[in-house]
């Protein structure tokens, strides 16, 4: 399927004045890995630069070493052509460079106006706040970045909040604007808008520096992408031209060979595609009712059930109660109303939407992540005593199993990539033999491999006869992977269909609450 | 940053905490120049007061053992996250509990008495911690705030105590009468030291096992490092919290009456030299590591130590050694920052 805005390519050429910023060998290391590794990067006035690769492959770290986060362990950068050295993110702020991070660096407490102006150092006496809003409602407004300045930062979503941030680079006088996956977080209308405002700050001479995974944003975006693979440079493709020999299929293709270094087959469920034998029930919910954590209500009476053997895929926009009925079923929020049952006795397994507050312990080693559920079970605890032997080969067996790729099981899980500390949680929650599995957002941040090996697993615990209940806010991923498929729109199931007759047009309306 | 420094942070966890007491060092020197005296010669006062002699290295040791049992206590609490303030409060009604058993068993055998009382103490810091726990867990406050006022209550009650109901009716001082033999712990060989300080040691290697290598130990574990992650895979936050808070509460206590029982000998309204707050920095100085808080209770004894002999012998004033004493903490905590920080 197609979605309208990622086909609309935007071909314009790439422009030729002097390069904003050349990044030539750059070498970064961190104990244990080599980041970064003779990496060559180039990014024009005006233009957008997709810099893709896998998770892992260094295009963070490249980005943070421009930001002023890190310094390059070697190598060199210039500046519109002049050679520097970017000691702190102040510098790099002071010399134009704007970095929106994944992850948001905004004071919730204070207001959009405060969090822009925030560390400007304007003197001690509060600024002519109307005037400050005023200015910042005209730049908005320029870009299409809709936002309120006197708006508390905690109370907006997160597409706001990231406007806020793009918002904050510009009105710091940024002309070059890095965006780390900044569409991993957004709904499909959210992305939309951001990809105008993007093209609207190019047309003006900003730089941009897009990293992402997403092959179809790229191609629909970008004048170039440079491909990064476990720290090199891959190649960098001009878009327009492979556009115009190869296609657009025919370029992902080629983008998608050098991300992964080898040919990536197009998704299918292939033998795993026929359904298991449809089993029991082995979860129902009942007119669940639940609110979410500012006490507004989140979900509005949930009739939900997913019987062994069949993957139920819910659908719909980020937002909509997909965090609050992951939680419900996990036993972790309490429901106002209805009910939930489950067959006796259950083995539940949870890949939760959000592994660093649900799923992982950062500072936890990954041996002992594996056991996180099973701690007090033998045969890790053996009269009242760990075993460290025992724990250590299961974790050694699962990090194989499961292809984990760690320096070893004693690193700390918060330094695996993304991709590997999904497969870690994967793995552990998967080892339990569960017949249920709670699959919320399980591809979320991750690259093709990872994805397509995440689809794989899935697939084959459904082979095996477990009942999986999918929640994902992308419906690529519903589609592929559903038995049966259920819309969630502001709480409550709009509608239901099995997967074999789906309408795409009819999903859309539902997603859109409509019909 | 590719100079001496940055490499000095990247390649040792030891040796920039160690560069910040070389540096607190020479600003002690300092201010020991500023006090009009030779810095070399106050060092080697220090460092002969208190590691000198087989007399100095006992009143280290024996000043160490109260900062060990409440710091091995503190650093399960901190592992947990739990920000328990309270241990001074704790310790004191600790060496209350004991010592209401203490005065009251005077005539039953040793073998009876010693047992009992040591339970009481670690009986009354469980008590007072708990009465924090209650109120943190139960009626939502602030488990800093509450810890800290109970000090207060806790501290002036044992005062209370000592002038009043449990005063020795033949003496002339407000305190208890002296414990009795059998409620003594008994001495190390013909040394000063006593079976608590034999008692500390032995708890290093049981909080170090008990952190590593049971079930229990790693739970408080992985609340402390992020509840909700915990509370997600099943492990029962609140529970853990509140456990964590006991033991800790448990340690002060017993602390609180090995501390009356031998080197003090009676029940008397001061106790303490703010043992419940070094505590504190000597299980974070010790990286919450046991075998760490072992060292960092040494080396902060034999700073106070040192200090007095400071004191004594050239008449610096104490408020200097003391400064000194802080500013090695101070440093030596700042170095491992910024060794961690470099790290990341």
């Amino acid at each position: 399927m197609q979605i309208s805005h990622l086909s609309a390519t935007n071909c314009s050429s790439i422009p030729t004045d002097t390069p904003l910023v050349q990044m030539q060998g750059i070498r970064k290391a961190f104990p244990g890995v080599l980041a970064n590794d003779g990496v060559d990067f180039e990014l024009r006035p005006g233009e957008i630069h997709a810099l893709l690769g896998e998770n892992g492959a260094g295009k963070t770290t490249l980005m943070n070493i421009l930001a002023g986060l890190y310094q390059p362990d070697s190598g060199q950068i210039r500046l519109r052509g002049q050679p520097i050295r970017i000691g702190s993110p102040r510098q790099a702020i002071q010399r134009g460079i704007g970095m929106v991070h994944q992850h948001f660096m905004l004071v919730q407490s204070f207001t959009v106006a405060d969090n822009i102006v925030l560390g400007q150092g304007g003197g001690w006496l509060q600024e002519d706040t109307r005037q400050l809003h005023q200015e910042l409602r005209q730049l908005a407004e320029r870009y299409g970045l809709q936002v309120d300045p006197a708006a508390q930062v905690a109370q907006l979503s997160v597409g706001e909040q990231q406007r806020v941030e793009i918002l904050k680079a510009i009105y710091r006088g940024a002309d070059i604007l890095i965006l780390d996956e900044p569409t991993a977080v957004l709904t499909p209308q959210e992305v939309e808008e951001l990809l105008q405002t993007l093209r609207a700050l190019a047309a003006q001479g900003t730089g941009i520096v897009f990293i992402s995974h997403k092959l179809k944003e790229v191609l629909a975006l970008c004048h170039r992408v440079t491909v990064l693979r476990d720290g090199k440079t891959v190649g960098t493709v001009a878009v327009a031209e492979q556009l115009q020999s190869l296609g657009s299929a025919g370029c992902e293709r080629l983008l998608a060979q050098m991300m992964v270094g080898r040919e990536i087959k197009p998704a299918s469920r292939g033998n795993l595609g026929e359904p298991g034998l449809l089993g029991d029930p082995l979860l129902r919910l009942e007119g669940v009712v639940a609110l979410s954590d500012r006490g507004l209500p989140a979900l509005q009476g949930i009739d939900l059930q997913v019987r062994a053997g069949e993957i139920v895929g819910v659908a719909g926009v980020d937002g909509n109660g997909q965090r609050e009925l992951e939680e419900v079923i996990a036993g972790l929020r309490p429901i106002q109303a209805g009910r939930v049952h489950f067959a006796e006795p259950i083995n539940l397994a949870h890949i939760p939407s959000d592994r660093y507050s649900m799923g992982l312990l950062s500072d936890f080693s990954v041996a002992e992540n594996t056991i996180l559920r099973d701690v007090e079970r033998d045969p890790y605890c053996r009269r009242g005593w760990l075993d460290w032997q025992a724990i250590a080969r299961f974790a050694q067996q699962l990090v194989l199993q499961f292809t984990v790729k760690t320096p070893s099981i004693q690193t700390r899980a918060g330094k695996l990539s993304g991709g590997n500390a999904q497969k870690l949680v994967l793995g552990r929650e998967l080892a339990r033999q569960p017949q249920l599995i709670l699959a919320a957002q399980p591809t979320r941040g991750l690259d093709i491999s990872a994805i397509e090996y995440v689809h794989h697993q899935l697939l084959q615990q459904r082979q095996a006869g477990a009942g999986i209940l999918l929640l994902s806010t992308e419906l690529e991923e519903i589609l592929h992977l559903s038995d049966r498929i259920v819309v969630l729109y502001e709480g409550k199931i709009r509608g239901e269909t099995p997967a074999e007759t789906v309408d795409i047009h009819q999903l859309g309306l539902w997603m859109a609450g409509r019909a | 940053m590719q100079g001496w420094f940055w490499r000095l942070g990247q390649g040792s966890l030891v040796a920039m905490p160690l560069l910040g007491a070389g540096v607190a060092l020479v600003l002690g020197a300092l201010l020991i120049v500023l006090a009009g005296h030779n810095p070399l010669t106050a060092y080697g006062v220090m460092l002969q007061g208190a590691l000198g002699s087989q007399r100095s290295l006992t009143e280290t040791a024996l000043r160490a053992t109260p900062l060990l049992i409440m710091g091995l206590g503190l650093t399960i609490a901190f592992r947990c996250k739990v920000w328990n303030i309270g241990a001074e409060g704790q310790y004191h009604l600790g060496a209350l509990a004991g010592a209401v058993v203490a005065l009251n068993m005077v005539d039953q055998p040793a073998w009876l008495v010693l047992p009992l009382m040591l339970l009481a103490g670690v009986v009354g810091g469980v008590l007072w911690s708990g009465l924090a726990g209650w109120l943190h867990l139960k009626r939502g406050m602030n488990l800093i705030i509450v810890t800290l006022m109970l000090n207060y209550i806790g501290i002036l009650w044992v005062r209370y105590m000592a002038r009043s109901p449990l005063r020795d009716p033949n003496g002339f001082l407000p305190e208890s009468a002296q414990f009795a033999a059998v409620a003594r712990l008994p001495r190390l060989l013909e040394t000063r030291l006593h079976l608590g300080v034999v008692i500390a040691v032995l708890l290093v290697g049981i909080l170090h096992v008990l952190l590593w290598r049971t079930p229990l130990g790693f739970q408080l574990r992985a609340v402390g490092s992020r509840a909700s992650v915990a509370r997600a895979m099943g492990i029962p936050v609140g529970r853990n919290v509140l456990i964590a808070l006991l033991i800790s509460g448990g340690l002060a206590g017993l602390a609180g009456i090995i501390e009356v029982s031998t080197t003090i000998t009676r029940l008397k309204g001061m106790i303490s030299d703010n043992y419940g707050f070094s505590a504190i920095l000597v299980a974070l100085l010790g990286q919450l590591q046991p075998l760490g808080v072992l060292v960092a209770a040494f080396l902060f004894s034999a700073l106070s130590i040192g200090a007095e002999a400071l004191q004594v012998r050239m008449q610096i004033p104490a408020a200097v050694a003391q400064v000194i004493q802080a500013l090695v903490v101070l440093l030596v905590l700042a170095g491992d920052a910024l060794a961690r920080n470099r790290r990341k």
